[in-house]
């Protein structure tokens, strides 16, 4: 009944949340705040702060990071430029990796042997990305964000994760970074033993997956995943945890850039990353009774629609 | 039949341990020194009713338009209610630089020497993105 209710609400919130970002009284809202509006200088981020608290639930509801959905959505229905945006997006994605970090880290689902190789690689290519992503006109970071995001909603729909994949044989360079380890899995009591392979081919996407985070700001858990457990091998648990920590050390080096460039205003940053983090807590204990299979195609239909918008709003839409 | 959860390595644990009193001491000052900001204790750079007539500008034309210190410019304005708030931030920032170097002596006591040069070379990476010497200023 709970269940059934907590499903009913959360459907009829994100219809809710669709309608009121496409209605003319949004777009109106939004004009006038770019135009210097009269309105008091709360008023946007209180609205920012509960959108946040919102997208907080929802991310936890569909196994997604928060910078994922917070930039596409925010810089296509908020008065805020892209560069500010992108900033906050990182620290948001920051916040929320660094909150989870130690708990996994402890329980062995993230492991320091498998994140540190990547997170080199990644974390460099973050600081090229932001560069890049602040040296090129908005429009076509817009177009690019876009497509980008259209892109991790048909990826999402369509890659088949694997809870186990069968590594044979480890190769010469994970053997030689000693990429292996094991967790305990709660719900069956059993040590689930792991290693690597494709250790290269995976070290090298991650150069494009640390641009990609840091160009449009975006947490890369969609990306990180993936070539964790599909490519090098390693069990989902532990790519999902590693993917999570992973973005404490990537989002921070590109984090940097847009700090240092000016791109954080406090008063947009505190409420986004204060309501997306409480969202978080919040929607971690509507997991319990949630039905996470329908939460994710509604994140699909949301991220295909903020892709969309983003695109419009490069092309000049 | 149920086994022991095998344990985490060492280095691990002192850096979960680290982050974990990091990252939240840092979100607790985040949210004291927005307190501060916002009800006024301290005087705000950009006057807080005019912040939103720059949001919506791209960051070079801010940076021009407000004054804004690119780089590390804004430690000198900590005295400002709006500038203050970038304590708590650089503190999230800032933890994975001081996880790394405290785990370092750990790999060096194992002679683990891949793991010396990865965890060098990620801090010297962190430390280049937060220099503020990386920069085109924005478009």
């Amino acid at each position: 009944m709970l269940r059934h209710g907590c499903r009913a609400l959360t459907v009829k919130a994100v219809f809710l949340f669709l309608w009121l970002v496409s209605s003319p009284a949004w777009a109106t809202a939004e004009a006038s705040a770019i135009e210097g509006s009269q309105r008091p200088w709360w008023f946007w981020p209180i609205i920012l702060f509960f959108f946040c608290f919102a997208l907080g639930i929802l991310a936890v509801l569909a196994g997604v990071g928060g910078g994922v959905l917070y930039v596409p959505l925010v810089s296509g229905f908020f008065p805020f430029h892209l560069d500010f945006v992108r900033g906050t997006g990182l620290l948001v994605a920051l916040a929320g990796a660094l909150a989870a970090g130690p708990g996994l880290l402890k329980r062995n689902f993230a492991n320091l042997r498998l994140a540190l190789p990547v997170a080199l690689i990644a974390s460099s290519c973050a600081i090229v990305g932001a560069l890049l992503g602040l040296a090129l006109p908005t429009n076509i970071i817009q177009i690019a964000l876009g497509a980008t995001i259209i892109f991790i909603a048909l990826l999402i729909t369509f890659s088949k994760n694997v809870e186990r994949p069968v590594v044979e044989k480890q190769d010469g360079i994970g053997g030689a970074l000693k990429m292996a380890g094991a967790y305990l899995e709660p719900s069956t009591g059993e040590i689930i033993e792991w290693k690597t392979h494709r250790t290269l081919p995976g070290l090298l996407l991650f150069i494009v997956i640390g641009v990609m985070a840091g160009m449009f700001g975006l947490g890369a858990g969609w990306a990180n995943v993936p070539v964790l457990n599909l490519l090098m091998g390693a069990p989902l648990k532990l790519s999902v945890g590693t993917s999570k920590f992973l973005l404490s050390i990537t989002d921070t080096s590109a984090a940097w850039i847009y700090l240092n460039q000016g791109c954080v205003i406090p008063l947009m940053a505190v409420p986004s990353i204060v309501g997306l983090m409480l969202g978080s807590f919040v929607g971690v204990r509507i997991l319990a009774v949630a039905k996470p299979k329908v939460i994710r195609y509604i994140v699909i239909v949301v991220l295909l629609f903020a892709g969309g918008k983003a695109l419009m709003k490069g092309l000049g839409i | 039949m149920t086994f022991e959860a095998p344990k985490a390595p060492a280095e691990q644990i002192t850096y979960a341990n680290l982050l974990f009193y990091g990252s939240w001491g840092a979100i607790a000052i985040l949210m004291i020194t927005f307190f501060l900001y916002v009800t006024g204790v301290f005087e705000s750079y950009i006057p807080i009713n005019e912040v939103s007539q720059y949001w919506s500008m791209p960051v070079g034309q801010y940076v021009r338009e407000a004054n804004i210190p690119i780089g590390w410019g804004w430690a000198t304005l900590l005295g400002n209610g709006d500038f203050l708030n970038f304590i708590g931030i650089v503190l999230l920032a800032g933890m994975t630089i001081v996880c790394f170097l405290v785990i370092l002596p750990y790999y060096v006591k194992q002679k683990d020497i891949a793991f010396v040069v990865l965890v060098i070379l990620e801090v010297l990476v962190l430390c280049l993105g937060a220099s503020g010497l990386l920069g085109t200023g924005g478009h």
